[in-house]
């Protein structure tokens, strides 16, 4: 081997799972609303939980969730990360704001990015509001809402976010 | 929802992980042999010569330092016929995944041989490396093997 020559030192081995994502009957209620810009729920029918996005079924009750409610846009941060990493091919430049976010009327949290304020200004219980793209570039999918922003209304306490109200 | 929705969702999907392997002084070696048309193994204390080259001896679990360039034509032990070989094969003519065990190696290696059809294929066949138009450090700068 010629010593001149640069050692080779690391080997490219991309790997890519192709295949075809079928969302299922509740997944699939959910986006089909979502492409109408409306965000919805599905309701256990024993234990009132509503679950954001539906699974289709309750966790706790095992029973089918087929009682569809519509959320309004608001929701209160549940917890969050402020990501420092860029990923490849993510056009978001860091650092940004993601959190799970508990819609009102909401039991389960969802991930959705927060904006329009300073990253060391959010905090748990804080109020947002989604901020939905233009109609015309609705598709199936969460990214219709660009992001959620503060709302001008006092925090929600920590334990009252997702809580059934007469639980 | 209006009852035209009511079809489940479904579309294609691709999940990348876009990994760079670091290989390390041995696989490092190896690839960086390739670049330069040439197949290198390494010799374990009883001997054998791997190629691939192994970075432990698999008797004593110390480094193995020893290179060997070993022959760019060898004998294939055992192989399976791919007729229809799907978008994601480096090959898109019918091939054979063979174990081929270079002169001068005492294990075989893994890689490809184009024989043409299946007819031509036979377990003991001579065969020798087809390099790549222009290699770069990698397994496949050897393009395939072919009947020698
Ligand atoms: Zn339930």
């Amino acid at each position: 081997m010629s010593e001149e020559k640069e050692m080779i030192t690391g080997m490219e081995a991309p790997m890519y799972l192709t295949y075809n994502f079928t969302a299922g009957g509740a997944t699939t209620r959910f986006l089909a609303e979502l492409r109408n810009g409306k965000l919805v729920g599905q309701e256990c029918p024993k234990c009132q939980h509503v679950y954001i996005p539906p699974r289709g079924s309750c966790a706790a009750c095992g029973v089918p969730t087929v009682r569809e409610v519509e959320l309004t846009n608001k929701a209160t941060v549940q917890s969050f990360t402020i990501v420092y990493i860029p990923i490849p091919n993510n056009p978001i430049k860091p650092p940004y704001v993601i959190a799970n976010l508990m819609a009102d009327g909401a039991h389960q949290s969802f991930l959705h990015l927060i904006s329009d304020v300073d990253n060391a200004d959010v905090r748990i219980g804080m109020r947002v509001e989604a901020i939905w793209k233009a109609e015309e570039e609705w598709t199936h999918a969460m990214e219709n809402i660009q992001y959620f922003r503060p709302l001008d209304e006092p925090d929600m306490p920590i334990d009252e976010i997702g809580r059934l109200k007469n639980a | 929802m209006s009852s035209t929705e009511s079809e489940v969702l479904s579309q294609a999907f691709e999940l990348g992980f876009t990994y760079t392997r670091s290989t390390g002084p041995v696989v490092g070696r190896f690839l960086t042999e390739l670049r330069d048309r040439k197949v290198v193994g390494n010799k374990a204390s009883d001997g054998t010569v791997y190629v691939p080259p192994m970075e432990f001896d698999p008797r004593t679990a110390e480094e193995i330092t020893e290179f060997v360039e070993v022959a760019e034509t060898g004998v294939v032990k055992t192989w399976s016929w791919i007729a229809e070989p799907q978008s994601k094969h480096l090959l898109q003519q019918p091939f054979a995944f063979a174990l081929v065990q270079l002169d001068g190696s005492d294990v075989p290696m893994l890689h490809m041989v184009d024989a043409g059809s299946i007819d031509k294929m036979k377990t003991g066949m001579k065969v020798k490396v087809r390099w790549a138009e222009t290699t770069r450090g990698h397994v496949t700068d050897i393009n395939c093997f072919e009947p020698a």
